[in-house]
């Protein structure tokens, strides 16, 4: 298992966002969550990467090949630090950093070098820059967005944005790929491009995928699990031809095309 | 036409208001001795036609800068004419031989500048070098590090800042790091006491340029570590911070620590120089770091041009210069420098010269061998 979260909650005042969730994640699965809008599960996702501090419950994560160890209330950046990496729903590049620039940041939790380094620019300083340059035009290649290596990211089309995105995230060595709506505002070419995209990364890069969706065919055909969450509770899970035909589920996505 | 004619109905207003404000000061005046009192009417007919002008200049001047796009007038033809030559300017800078033979020649004349000038002249040039450093120690903190800083003359304090960075960077503790502190402090005042340490008899003259030297030096390291740490790893954090702090942070850099990173180097500038200023003056006393100094230090870096280092150093040359050679208007100075905040701020916000912030970019030759190397790693290969 690579994350095991177990009876998160999370309270915004009186409000309770999350309730008692538990959602588990085996290495290597392309797993997805759920839900009409407002059911929280943006909320759930910032619980895990950090960026909220969960009420209750228990985040646990950790590389295959390591042990779990508990991530609930670290801070965002030692999060990625431990492993999780994410996209954002609506984009949130460096928008006037070069596209290369932009993957050479995601690298930064995994340099060494300081600000006497930086001074003096010694050998090893050097030659981490030099790594750094290399291993980003790698992930750039990798991911096709080699040819904008040298481009201002906020110049790039909206599809090789969100592209970028899965790059910059891919640069800070993940084991698990969070994904906030990766397919939002694509066109079907760009979706299916998308689809290929995760299912590669997952097989070449030794990731699991986590990722939250709005498109449902997106969801029906990438996924091999699903978690459906409404009013902050999870309501079922699954496979996807299971969740589909869930009556619970398409109740709460009521007049929402599930078989699409 | 009525939109013409309504803006001068408003300065007319505007004109009307100040001739009221101003009327108890400029208009009346009583003689205590006498006991009588002079109206002085000319000083109201000046004012009511002075601030007419102003006023329409300035909302024609604010309506050209509204509508930048049908803009056709003067202001906004001088406005193209300056910035097409600021980039033809810029793009000569960026031939390296240009380059190297401009900051050779300043270089020189930057030298040269004590045996030229008077002692007079040179007091004044160690005054603005002084705030050269301080702008662009402040620099880091606000224009690289992206944090509004008001208070950076409490920087000169170097005691406690030496302190702070020796424990934050190398883990030395209190006890260690005052005689540290106090050794670093200790080094430049060295530097500056050389003369008397062997004796060597140096008239007023020749101490003047000693310290000259000194700051030039200074300047220059300055110079070099803000441009280090500009194309460095750091630098990368601080740009991607300032775009977007969120998706920064989610990608694994420690906000608090880059932060708190620029603090700390652009701390240190203000403590070098305090060492150097306390040395020079031999005289300290808190009224020499007021809030005042920082905000003529903070002026120097927004008027320069936030991040850009010669913006910076054009910005306290300007400043530390301009009132020093403009002694006759002496009285006016505050005057002149809020005006000319003001009108930066509207019409030039990014300061004299616009930070150009140097991307990272590989040559096709660069990328074309990575690329090659990393598919023969993968034997990917089939030609």
């Amino acid at each position: 298992m690579v994350l095991d979260v177990q009876k998160l909650t999370m309270d915004f005042g009186g409000l309770r966002a999350v309730d008692h969730v538990d959602l588990h994640i085996k290495h290597g699965e392309i797993v997805a969550l759920i839900g009409p809008n407002g059911a929280g599960k943006t909320t759930f996702f910032n619980c895990v990467t950090g960026m909220y501090k969960p009420t209750g419950g228990e985040i646990g994560a950790g590389r295959p090949e390591a042990e779990i160890q508990s991530i609930k209330g670290l801070r965002p950046h030692l999060i990625t630090k431990h492993g999780l990496a994410r996209t954002f729903q609506n984009i949130r590049l460096f928008p006037e950093m070069t596209v290369l620039e932009n993957v050479m940041l995601g690298r930064d939790c995994r340099l060494t070098s300081g600000i006497l380094g930086a001074i003096f620019r010694n050998p090893r300083t050097r030659a981490e820059e030099e790594q750094v340059v290399k291993d980003s035009l790698v992930i750039l290649h990798k991911i096709g967005l080699e040819n904008w290596a040298n481009e201002a990211a906020m110049n790039l089309p909206y599809g090789a944005q969100r592209r970028l995105e899965i790059a910059r995230a891919l640069a800070t060595e993940p084991f698990l790929l969070l994904l906030d709506e990766p397919a939002a505002g694509m066109n079907p070419h760009e979706t299916r491009q998308l689809v290929e995209l995760i299912r590669r990364l997952r097989d070449e890069e030794n990731l699991s995928i986590f990722l939250i969706e709005h498109d449902m065919s997106l969801v029906m055909n990438l996924s091999e699990r699903i978690y459906v969450m409404d009013y902050g509770k999870l309501i079922a899970s699954g496979k996807p031809e299971d969740v589909k035909k869930d009556p619970v589920v398409i109740k709460a996505y009521l007049g929402e095309d599930v078989s699409a | 036409m009525t939109q013409r004619l309504n803006e001068l109905r408003r300065s007319l207003l505007v004109s009307l208001w100040f001739m009221l404000l101003t009327f108890p000061i400029m208009v009346i005046r009583v003689n205590t001795i006498t006991g009588t009192v002079r109206w002085r009417w000319t000083n109201l007919a000046v004012i009511g036609i002075g601030s007419f002008f102003i006023s329409v200049v300035w909302r024609y001047a604010m309506q050209r800068k509204a509508g930048e796009a049908q803009a056709v007038g003067i202001l906004s033809r001088v406005g193209e004419r300056v910035g097409a030559g600021t980039k033809k300017i810029g793009a000569v800078l960026d031939i390296p031989k240009v380059r190297t033979r401009l900051v050779g020649g300043l270089l020189a004349a930057a030298v040269a500048y004590p045996f030229l000038n008077s002692m007079y002249h040179t007091n004044i040039m160690i005054t603005a070098l002084t705030y050269v450093v301080l702008g662009l120690g402040l620099n880091i903190i606000i224009g690289l590090g992206g944090m509004l800083h008001i208070g950076y003359a409490a920087f000169y304090a170097i005691g406690a800042y030496s302190y702070a960075l020796l424990n934050m960077y190398f883990g030395i503790n209190f006890w260690l790091a005052l005689p540290i502190g106090a050794a670093l402090a200790g080094l430049f005042s060295l530097l500056i006491g050389l003369p008397q340490l062997f004796g060597i008899d140096m008239r007023l003259q020749q101490t003047t340029v000693f310290v000259y030297f000194i700051m030039l030096a200074v300047v220059i390291l300055t110079i070099f570590v803000v441009h280090r740490l500009e194309n460095s790893r750091i630098g990368r954090q601080w740009v991607a911070m300032k775009e977007d702090y969120i998706a920064c942070q989610a990608m694994g850099v420690s906000i608090a620590k880059a932060k708190l990173t620029a603090l700390g180097i652009g701390a240190i500038w203000g403590g070098l120089v305090g060492v150097i200023f306390a040395a020079r003056t031999t005289f300290i006393n808190p009224a020499s770091f007021t809030v005042w100094e920082s905000v003529i230090i903070l002026s120097t870096v927004v008027l320069g041009g936030m991040g850009s280092i010669p913006g910076v150093f054009v910005g306290a040359l300007v400043l530390m210069l301009l009132p020093e050679y403009l002694r006759p208007f002496a009285q006016y100075r505050m005057l002149i420098f809020g005006a000319l905040l003001v009108t930066m701020m509207v019409f030039r916000p990014s300061g004299f010269i616009k930070k150009r912030r140097k991307a990272y970019t590989i040559t096709e030759a660069e990328r074309q061998s990575v690329i090659k190397a990393e598919l023969e790693d993968d034997g990917e290969v089939e030609e």
